[in-house]
């Protein structure tokens, strides 16, 4: 079924500013049109299968810039074909891949088996990341170019830093020729060595280890010069910190080549959730107090952030059911995102849904460069239909990760994802 | 590891059994209470009211005199099992829980484990459900990680008795410590308390400071600037970072072990330094008020946190502290089975 009529929603497409009712038209799995409710265009076929919209948000399916498949190597926590059932429950379609599988996506091949372990599982479409570095080691580069040759659309070292400044210039220097940006976490290690959480007020009264911003601030900006000396594209993945988001913003005001991403949980949990001493809750950048939350949420309005990556790092119960500081950091993010999003930003008044909607789809798709995320007219038809009105109670135990580690369980969350369409295909219906 | 808790177990039976006769009836029912409890974990003082505190340290007293200050045992808690769950090496404290279970007539059982219980293959909360299933009614656990004590506290149906946390809380030494200096003072509101040291690392330190504030002492944190975080003000206290210009209008300083095994890397230069700035000694004696009450935590450094002759001297009241946390740990174990025998209903 690659023909079909989605009828009487309300259509958002950021790419075109597009917020009506309308409907889209898909023929040979594209979209063919996207007109005034009810216009049947002159081509169209008769009995076109109708999908009924009404009350629902017609949107570009997501993109996530960065999830955590796990596959090969880690397979207790998630693999290719759970991942991406994770991500059309989420309702993203494209996901890329990150490079953190084991043995690491630092050759061609790892990187085609990662395309096609995708094409087996057919789910949503999947490109894969690169590695920076030899085996996230932050010390050789990695084959890029014959990564890129192998599928790769950007290059990172996960959860690793590249500590090394001389490493991290080569690596921006050397990607320019593929036109391809490094994913980066930023973070000083040393100053968040052992940390379990942010540091301030609360992990001082909780006696808990901290991160402090600065860990990642000092980053930010040793990135952001290292963008300006190279001339390379560095995109900053899950900005976590007020200081970090005003570097950001000035670096993109004078025009360099610096984007970045958040993770839907930064957006709505503060560092006092710590007291809980829950392993849910830890993760990487950890969760911050209030004054950054808002920052995030500024950056975001203004577009300095103009992407949200769900962070999707699955971690297997087993890891998660031990003490704080033995515990992985990683939040199972894919199949909540949305909710959380709309929970943190549209409840509260701070987005609108257009511009939820952009942060979602064509803000990681231009990172990227990749051919997704609009209702464009000769684009793929992916595309998610979201009840807004509705709420769900999310059950970790039934989702369609491999792995539960949520500190969302049992919450009431707003907005069901309803209908996932892959190339103008219904992969997810419910 | 089943068998290795099961064996402990006997052996102490034995040994309880054969002094049995010699209890004195105090029965949970009738605990001299003089205010309200109701928490069925112990976890840290920062959960605790004012009034919950003071009905600790009364109660202390009162099984100080029921006692002849420890000496006798009685029957309060006969027929319980008390587990003492230590994944930290610790003698002073599992020490003293274990004798505190015993002059209440409990059963104790030991279960160490020197790491955590991961490096044996199994979750945290799965060596909790085992140690449960084996019947036990209080739980004492020490352990390296801040918060796994209150990890425990939400898989467990037994009660749970923080013995130290990590670098959190370790809420029986912060009420020996409380109940130390009201034994001396009569009171503690309205005294100034120095805790000194390295109060990043001291879960002694924040259960001091919840404790303390609670009960209207006015708490001053004094410790190297590297050991001494400046947000723990909003927990109430002041800073200060040297201890000369701070000593005189103090009127008990409390000593904290420097913790070398806790740090993360270097925090001061020297200990030679470390203790001529901030080591009680005879001098520093000199300058303060004459009836300065000396507190330690232990184990003490010597020569470090404080000279031998402060330490053996007529200010200090460690050992006090010592025999004081016997009562207290006496006090918590029997509010927390008093709460275990409502909560199921009476039977044991």
């Amino acid at each position: 079924m690659s023909e079909v009529w989605i009828r009487g929603g309300r259509v958002l497409d950021p790419a075109s500013e597009t917020d009506a009712l309308a409907d889209v038209w898909v023929r040979g799995g594209r979209i063919a049109a996207v007109v005034a409710p009810g216009t049947v265009p002159a081509d169209a076929a008769p009995g076109v299968p109708v999908l009924d919209a009404a009350g629902l948000l017609v949107c570009p399916g997501f993109v996530d810039l960065h999830v955590s498949l796990r596959e090969p190597g880690c397979e207790e926590d998630e693999c290719v074909l759970t991942g991406t059932a994770a991500a059309l429950a989420g309702g993203f379609t494209t996901i890329c891949a990150q490079s953190d599988a084991s043995p690491v996506v630092d050759n061609r091949s790892a990187a085609e088996f990662i395309r096609l372990q995708a094409e087996r599982a057919r789910q949503c479409r999947v490109y894969p990341l690169g590695a920076v570095t030899k085996q996230h080691r932050g010390e050789e580069l990695a084959e890029i170019g014959q990564l890129v040759q192998g599928g790769a659309v950007g290059f990172s070292d996960a959860m690793h830093p590249v500590a090394n400044a001389e490493v991290m210039r080569r690596a921006l220097e050397y990607t320019r020729m593929f036109r391809r940006p490094v994913l980066h976490f930023a973070m000083v290690p040393e100053l968040a060595e052992q940390g379990v959480m942010h540091e301030g007020f609360q992990s001082t009264r909780l006696g808990l280890r901290g991160i402090p911003a600065a860990a990642q601030d000092i980053m930010t900006g040793r990135d952001i010069a290292l963008a300006e000396l190279t001339g390379g594209r560095v995109h900053l993945m899950c900005v976590s910190t007020r200081d970090s988001v005003a570097r950001i913003r000035q670096a993109r005001a004078t025009g360099l080549a610096v984007s970045c991403d958040v993770a839907p949980h930064h957006l709505l949990l503060t560092d006092e959730v710590m007291d809980r001493f829950d392993p849910m809750y830890k993760c990487n950048p950890p969760l911050r107090s209030r004054e950054h939350v808002d920052a995030l949420i500024a950056g975001l309005r203004d577009g300095t952030i103009s992407a949200i990556s769900a962070d999707h790092q699955p971690r297997a119960q087993e890891k998660k059911q031990v003490e704080l500081d033995q515990a992985p950091f990683g939040i199972c993010g894919l199949e909540t995102a949305l909710s959380v999003c709309v929970q943190a930003l549209i409840r509260p008044g701070h987005l609108t849904w257009l511009q939820l909607i952009a942060r979602l789809t064509r803000g990681p798709a231009d990172v990227l460069g990749l051919p997704c995320g609009t209702l464009e007219v000769g684009q793929p038809a992916d595309i998610t239909l979201i009840d807004p009105q509705a709420e769900w109670t999310v059950d970790a135990g039934r989702f369609a990760s491999r792995s539960r580690n949520t500190p969302f369980d049992g919450q009431t969350l707003p907005a069901v994802v309803k209908t996932v369409l892959v190339d103008g295909v219904v992969r997810l219906s419910r | 590891m089943a068998g290795q808790a099961g064996s402990v177990s006997r052996a102490d039976r034995l040994e309880v059994s054969g002094e049995r006769s010699g209890l004195r009836v105090m029965q949970l029912s009738e605990l001299p209470l003089s205010g309200p409890w109701g928490e069925r974990h112990l976890l840290g003082l920062e959960r605790l009211t004012a009034a919950q505190l003071t009905t600790v340290l009364d109660l202390a007293e009162e099984l100080e005199r029921a006692t002849a200050g420890g000496l006798e045992r009685l029957s309060t808690l006969k027929g319980l099992v008390v587990a003492n769950l230590f994944f930290e090496n610790s003698t002073r404290t599992r020490t003293s829980f274990s004798l505190a279970a015993r002059r209440l007539g409990a059963d104790t059982v030991d279960f160490s484990a020197s790491s955590s219980s991961l490096s044996k293959g199994e979750t945290f909360i799965d060596t909790a459900l085992t140690i449960e299933a084996m019947g036990v009614d209080l739980v004492v656990c020490r352990h390296k990680t801040p918060g796994a004590p209150h990890l425990l506290s939400r898989h467990l149906r037994a009660g749970v008795l923080n013995a130290g946390d990590g670098t959190h809380e370790h809420p029986t030494q912060g009420l020996l410590d409380i109940y130390t200096i009201r034994r001396h003072r009569g009171r503690i509101a309205g005294l100034t308390v120095a805790l000194v040291g390295d109060i990043r690392h001291s879960r002694v330190a924040r259960s001091n400071i919840h404790g303390l504030v609670k009960l209207g002492a006015r708490v001053i944190v004094c410790g190297p600037s590297t050991l001494v975080p400046t947000e723990i003000r909003q927990l109430g206290v002041e800073v200060a970072w040297n201890l000369d210009e701070i000593l005189p209008e103090v009127d008990c300083v409390n000593l904290l072990r420097v913790q070398f095994e806790r740090q993360r890397g270097a925090f001061f230069p020297s200990i030679a330094e470390y203790a001529e700035l901030f080591g009680m000694n005879a001098e520093r004696i000199r300058r303060a008020r004459k009836d300065l009450l000396v507190l330690a935590p232990g184990p003490i450094n010597r020569g470090v946190e404080l000279t031998p002759d402060v330490a053996d001297g007529p200010n200090s009241v460690i050992l006090d502290q010592v025999s004081n946390g016997l009562l207290i740990r006496m006090a918590c174990l029997s509010l927390l089975a008093r709460e275990r025998r409502a909560g199921s209903g009476g039977a044991a």
